[in-house]
């Protein structure tokens, strides 16, 4: 398909390309390795909307945050040299959490590569290893391939972030561009699709479980598999403990569902998962924040793990049945062997005493925190937030994102998601700043949900500029900031394991003095709204003013910094070791 | 245990970098590793040496396999194929002595190639156990330097008659 005869530069192929994909916003800061492109995107406003961030690591996480809201494909651009740099922390974010997303990058001149000229760095160097692929474009024919093949590689099996770093002069050269040229990659073979007999064995082995548990993560919502692991669950009878990434692939309401498992999970959740004789594993990598003492990690039962990536098969824990196959496919295709002979179904009434015991445990020890009447506990105020959207019917419509620390955790405990793709998180890097540009990014792909950032003070802190683009681009984000003056994570391991001596965890200004930042005046600055509280009975009406508002919004609230996230299972420890208080 | 890999790649710039950067992030070691062109000028061929446990290899396989630009991965250890590796090494020689190591570069099918007045040098390929025979034979006179390929391997066709060994 030819669209042009005239020739263009390749700047302008390249955003064409963009067209071509579909890409209807990116997030990009420009420089001067990067003019020709911010110039063609100029030419081409009325296809791509393009975010200015405030620094190229918020645009790379605005990009994540579109990407993982939607399932498309997130693109950032950035200049050369510490333009570049700073996407770093943005590709090694996505590769860990497999999040689809493009980096364009601008690059000096080809004739001065190598020589160390002004703003030079070898970005792709730098990003191989943090990367799914890698392309440095030397010659301005290759643009249209390479914008194809990145696109493809990003989306389809494991998703995963592509850098592609182009030249100034390759930007400046013109073409007549073919935009529809074969792609070059004998060596991507991303369609894995499960066997009837795996299936079958599969089936078999829950015929034969008398205490099975589903143990689902991040691939089922990237497979798109969220409905039909609740129609498998519900079949087999099956309970499900979901990962970080998980939360959202099955509703958190219903009643198979254990919410998370690992390190900060439910109590119920980590005994069932001792406690079982079959665990199906699906689109999960056995993380150490799961596991914990990989050894002692479900180590009563069969396991099954199903996974689009063959190398996650048996890396951390060997699996009893190792499937490599995309989820939608596999759990499709057992709902519909079930369906056509129903003898290899399981009966979803076989686990009931099963069940029972678990109920057993959630009784006993469901998630819970003490409540105070003189402070707002952090806890509490996820859970009222919470309570106050789904009271209004809208959890459908609202997007939470996160830093990382205590906060994030809370808000994987009592901020409940049943839908996929509401909950973004950074759980693999663990990159504090994500939680802001992120809900920004979201909220730009999303215009008519509400996107709001959980956030903490040190996390928050870190990419705090981007309330201008919030501001300046019209995207009224959210951000309900639980401060507690610390690093509340770190602090609680110091508390747990180091006799509660500070290691520069205190971020404050001083006992003696006013919280500090002023986060509401910094907010003020930026033009957005805002308010700081510390007072229980402010907190509902403070939520209604930050959920109204038509600015974005920095709900400051002031909170103890003594709260532990509990439960706890202790890095490398085991189920037997859960800190419960 | 000791395994062969053999990869297809394509033949771009940056593979080799990709490759051996993702050995060494994740901790593979790697005993040898050769490349070089194929009958395709696409494709390279990467030859690994590699040791340890079922479990290790299946990782070292598997993370290979998914580097876009690796085309594909076998573990030749279990199948029967040829490998070679390829020395050029120096070792001092006078007069004297040249008759001597000539009869022993005969023994081992390698072949002089440059000779002056106080050294030799000698080109040997073959199996990794008869290039480090060689460079024990050789060590009583004094090796000046030497410099070795690292392992490349093909597999065998055994679907037609074996070539000789």
């Amino acid at each position: 398909m030819k669209v042009k005869q005239a020739p263009q530069s390749g700047a302008d192929v390249l955003v064409q390309c963009l067209v071509n994909h579909g890409v209807d916003v990116v997030f990009a800061y420009p420089g001067g390795a990067s003019m020709p492109l911010h110039q063609a995107l100029t030419r081409f406003q009325d296809q791509i909307r393009t975010i200015l961030p405030r620094h190229e690591q918020g645009g790379g996480f605005m990009a994540e945050g579109y990407a993982r809201s939607t399932g498309r494909v997130g693109v950032c651009l950035a200049t050369s040299g510490p333009g570049a740099t700073n996407l770093v922390t943005c590709l090694a974010d996505a590769k860990m959490d497999s999040v689809p997303i493009v980096a364009v990058t601008g690059q000096v001149g080809t004739g001065v590569i190598g020589t160390d000229a002004f703003q030079e760095t070898p970005i792709v160097e730098v990003a191989r290893a943090i990367t799914k692929h890698h392309y440095l474009v030397q010659r301005i024919e290759d643009i249209p391939r390479v914008m194809k093949e990145a696109f493809h590689i990003a989306s389809t099996g494991r998703p995963g972030p592509v850098i592609i770093d182009v030249p100034k002069d390759v930007q400046n050269q013109m073409i007549v561009a073919d935009y529809d040229p074969p792609m070059n990659l004998p060596g991507y073979r991303p369609e894995r699709r499960a066997t009837r007999e795996e299936l079958e064995a599969l089936l078999g082995l829950v015929r034969q479980s008398e205490r099975p548990v589903i143990y689902a993560g991040g691939g089922i919502v990237h497979a798109g598999a969220a409905q039909l692991l609740c129609r498998f669950a519900e079949r087999t009878g099956i309970p499900v403990a979901l990962t970080v990434h998980g939360l959202g692939g099955f509703p958190s309401e219903h009643f198979l569902c254990l919410q998370m498992l690992g390190m900060h999970g439910t109590v119920y959740a980590n005994y069932a998962i001792n406690e079982a004789d079959l665990l199906l594993a699906l689109g999960v990598r056995f993380d150490d924040r799961v596991t914990g003492k990989v050894s002692e990690f479900a180590k009563h039962g069969k396991i099954v793990h199903i996974d689009i990536d063959p190398s996650e098969i048996n890396k951390i824990k060997a699996a009893h049945l190792p499937i490599i196959g995309d989820l939608r496919h596999a759990l499709g295709d057992m709902l519909e062997i079930m369906d056509k002979e129903p003898s290899l179904a399981p009966n979803p009434a076989g686990h009931a005493a099963w069940l029972r015991r678990i109920e057993g445990w959630r009784a006993a020890e469901p998630i819970r925190f003490s409540d105070r009447d003189d402070a707002i506990v952090p806890q509490y105020a996820i859970q009222r937030l919470w309570e106050i959207i789904k009271e209004r019917g809208q959890l459908d419509d609202t997007i939470v994102t996160t830093g990382v620390g205590q906060h994030q955790m809370w808000a994987a405990q009592y901020f409940h998601f049943n839908s996929p793709r509401r909950w973004l998180t950074s759980g693999g890097l663990g990159t504090m700043g994500f939680g802001l540009p992120a809900a920004i990014g979201a909220k730009a792909a999303n215009p008519l949900k509400t996107c709001i950032d959980i956030d903490g003070d040190g996390s928050f802190l870190m990419n705090v500029q981007e309330l201008a683009s919030a501001f300046c681009e019209k995207l009224p984000v959210k951000v309900l900031l639980l401060n507690n003056q610390h690093l509340g994570m770190v602090m609680q391991w110091e508390d747990r394991f180091y006799e509660s001596n500070r290691g520069h965890t205190y971020l404050g200004a001083g006992f003696d003095r006013e919280p500090y930042p002023d986060f509401a005046t910094i907010a003020k600055g930026f033009g957005c709204a805002a308010r700081r509280i510390s007072q229980k009975e402010d907190l509902d009406g403070a939520l209604e003013e930050m959920l109204a508002s038509e600015l974005p919004f920095v709900l400051d609230v002031l909170v103890p910094y003594q709260e532990h996230v509990l439960p706890m299972i202790p890095g490398g420890m085991t189920v037997r070791d859960i800190i419960k208080a | 245990m000791r395994h062969v890999l053999s990869a297809l790649v394509q033949n771009q710039p940056g593979v080799l970098a990709h490759v051996s950067g993702m050995l060494a992030s994740r901790g593979f070691n790697i005993d040898s590793l050769a490349v070089g062109e194929t009958e395709d000028p696409h494709l390279s061929r990467m030859t690994f040496v590699v040791h340890g446990d079922d479990a290790v290899l299946e990782q070292v396989r598997k993370q290979l396999d998914k580097i876009v630009s690796v085309v594909r991965v076998d573990d030749i250890s279990g199948v029967e194929h040829v490998e070679r590796d390829l020395m050029l090494i120096k070792v001092s020689a006078n007069a004297a002595q040249r008759t001597e190591i000539a009869l022993l570069v005969e023994m081992f099918r390698a072949r002089v190639v440059d000779v002056s007045g106080a050294n030799m040098m000698i080109e040997i390929s073959g199996q990794e156990e008869k290039i480090d025979a060689f460079i024990e034979m050789m060590r009583p006179y004094g090796i000046l330097e030497l410099a070795r390929t690292g392992r490349i391997a093909l597999l065998r066709d055994t679907s037609k008659k074996k070539e000789p060994k």
